[in-house]
């Protein structure tokens, strides 16, 4: 998907909100890109091509601008990805992101052009991303470029603890820092 | 032996920091937290499958916005969705001993507006909600940022997350803004300039002459909109203005607290020397009211101008042209006398009550032009009082509009409130994404008087042409 400033309303539109449980956002991942308002598809939009498939998303840069909204990350979760990559993410988005499980991958402009390239010539190009290595290449012509994540995040990710498991074990610390706090 | 220069954001953030994670990020104590209707039922639901409780249910406030009708609160709401959303908000507020306002509460309001309204936005805090424009409450020297619903999560049970500390931005806007031109405008004319990715990664503060000239409110809208140029929030540092704005505020330190807190609230300010990883700087002079032709915030110009070619206004030729595409605008184009077809006055950028003052200092003595539907929504029952009080509302129903009950609205249209497709919004919210207001709608983003000129004439208008 080689669009610039893909926005949180174009990930998942403000009226798909209302659930009060974290299921089924999936469906509407892209919505108004991806179905015409009587919803049959759109021909023309990447997810209705089948012959792009897989678990890691190519984003153009500033992916995941716009809205704090959690459910982004879990549409793009819910439809299948675990890796999103792009040449600049928001900030927002990257937590979320993280936080429910999906990698955000950031390459170098030059990289993503090749990613891009090499998705053209070949859609069925394979990307491999390796968490332990930190390392994204693409597997016809070999390229490869490596990626930061902070080791804490890292860790987590590896091993399926979130943020609130390490909260929790220190609550006593918050609680003594709480007790100082003027508000 | 000396103490090291530090920035505002730097006095705040370090003081609420409970442990450092090495190559990780920061353990972060949050002093308030809001929640509205759509980001927290499933993050009370998470905590409920993991047998967690809220651990201080004073430090967080709930109010519904996002999904609210804006006529006929008093009935139930009709979408089923939204009432079960608006429903699950006052359930796990009771059932933890949330302060909650809910529809028809005479304080309910759009998060944004009623935090500071009630005095609960304080200098030196941080406050945190699942919502991005939290940005706002950084007009009071705060540092206030948007966050996930995982995050919310993460507040309600332990009061921190985990936070990266971001970089440090310093916008300065020095000189005197010209007839006409707004807190909108300036704020507008920075994202145009920055772009709406050009402060990723940085927490700004705002500083020089055209912010502490400003009145509080619109220092709110200023920091409200930091987000749309990608900034993580935006601050401002508390002075008079601020401490007079709080002041007998219904959540505000009373007495010897007051005080107290007044002494340290004036140490919240850059020192001189403190450095930052970037600075800007601007000229009032050159701020025009500003008007967006294209599908990001970013993509802002001075009224009388013309909409640039997509070499001028730099970055990918095909994302520039989808997004013109998207318009029904072309390169080189005037903005002024496009038609409008909608009208849009409200949301937690614009919808305070000065907002109101400026919308009718224009409507007033003219009417409605016919073909514009207008929707004027107050950002809080209290600001839809004070609309009543002082005779605005008197103003806006001669010239013809009508005016509704608080909420977010049209601001993201998930009530019904929407833009139908194709059409054309001139807007006081701060988004303008594609099918921000509707499927298919058309976002102008401005200024209350940029809107109030396109309402009585029907068309995009310097509203300095109609300014007696
Ligand atoms: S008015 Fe708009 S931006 Fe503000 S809180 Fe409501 S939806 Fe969010």
């Amino acid at each position: 998907m080689p669009i610039e400033n893909v926005d949180t309303d174009q990930i998942i539109p403000a009226r798909f909100l209302k659930a009060t449980e974290r299921k089924g956002f999936g469906d509407n991942l892209f919505r108004d890109w991806r179905y015409e308002s009587d919803n049959t598809p759109k021909k023309d939009f990447v997810l209705n091509n089948p012959i792009y498939s897989g678990k890691i998303l190519v984003g153009g840069k500033n992916f995941g601008s716009g809205s704090s909204r959690e459910h982004a990350a879990w549409a793009i979760y819910d439809y299948g990805f675990r890796c999103v990559v792009s040449s600049f993410f928001a900030d927002i988005f990257k937590n979320n992101s993280l936080n429910v499980g999906i990698l955000p991958v950031t390459v170098s402009p030059a990289f993503l052009d090749k990613i891009f390239t090499a998705i053209e010539a070949d859609p069925k190009a394979e990307l491999v991303v390796d968490l332990s290595a930190q390392s994204i290449t693409i597997a016809a012509t070999g390229e490869s470029e490596s990626f930061d994540i902070n080791s804490y995040k890292k860790h987590n990710l590896m091993n399926g603890y979130d943020d609130i498991d390490y909260l929790q074990a220190m609550k006593e610390e918050i609680k003594q820092f709480a007790d100082k706090s003027i508000y | 032996m000396s103490i090291k220069p530090a920035t505002l954001f730097d006095k705040v953030w370090d003081s609420h920091v409970v442990r450092k994670i090495e190559d990780g990020p920061d353990v972060f104590f949050i002093d308030r937290h809001f929640i509205h209707e759509v980001t927290s039922p499933v993050a009370f639901l998470g905590m409920e499958g993991r047998g967690l409780k809220v651990m201080f249910p004073e430090k967080t406030f709930a109010t519904a916005d996002h999904n609210t009708p804006t006529i006929n609160q008093h009935l139930p709401v009709a979408d089923p969705l939204s009432a079960n959303q608006l429903k699950a908000l006052e359930t796990n507020s009771g059932k933890y001993g949330i302060s909650h306002w809910g529809l028809g509460n005479p304080k309910n309001g759009i998060v944004h507006v009623v935090g500071p309204e009630n005095g609960i936005t304080l200098p030196g805090m941080t406050i945190v909600c699942g919502d991005s424009h939290t940005s706002t409450h950084g007009a009071f020297g705060a540092i206030a940022f948007g966050i996930g619903t995982s995050e919310v999560e993460m507040v309600l049970s332990s009061q921190c997350i985990m936070q990266p500390k971001p970089k440090k931005m310093r916008i300065n806007v020095n000189g005197k803004l010209g007839k006409g031109i707004t807190p909108k405008d300036v704020v507008l004319f920075i994202i145009s300039q920055l772009t709406a990715a050009g402060a990723t990664g940085y927490f700004v503060e705002f500083a020089g002459e055209v912010f502490e000239n400003m009145t509080m409110e619109g220092r709110m809208t200023v920091c409200n909109m930091s987000i749309e140029m990608g900034a993580r929030g935006g601050m401002i540092a508390p002075d008079e203005t601020t401490f007079n704005y709080i002041k007998g505020r219904e959540k505000a330190p009373q007495g010897e607290a007051w005080e107290k807190s007044l002494a340290y609230w004036k140490s919240l300010k850059t020192d001189a020397g403190a450095t930052f990883d970037i600075e800007y700087n601007y000229n009032a002079a050159d701020i025009e009211p500003m008007i967006t032709y294209g599908t990001n915030p970013g993509m802002g110009i001075g009224i009388t101008k013309n909409i640039p070619t997509s070499e001028v206004a730099g970055g990918s030729k095909s994302s520039y042209e989808k997004s013109l595409h998207y318009m029904g605008f072309n390169e080189q184009e005037p903005m002024l006398g496009k038609k409008v077809d909608y009208v849009f006055i409200g949301s937690c950028t614009n919808g305070r009550i000065e907002d109101f003052r400026a919308f009718a200092s224009i409507v007033k003595g003219r009417k409605k032009a016919d073909h514009v539907t207008a929707w004027i929504v107050p950002g809080s029952h209290i600001v839809e009082q004070q609309i009543r009080e002082e005779g605005i509302l008197d103003i806006l129903t001669e010239a013809g509009f009508q005016l509704r009950q608080p909420g977010c609205s049209a601001c993201l249209a998930m009530n019904d409130d929407k833009v139908p497709a194709g059409k054309y919004a001139v807007s006081t919210s701060n988004r303008n994404f594609e099918g921000r207001q509707g499927p298919g709608s058309r976002t102008l983003l401005a200024s209350p008087l940029v809107a109030a000129a396109a309402a009585v004439t029907g068309v995009v208008t310097d509203p300095r042409e109609l300014i007696a």
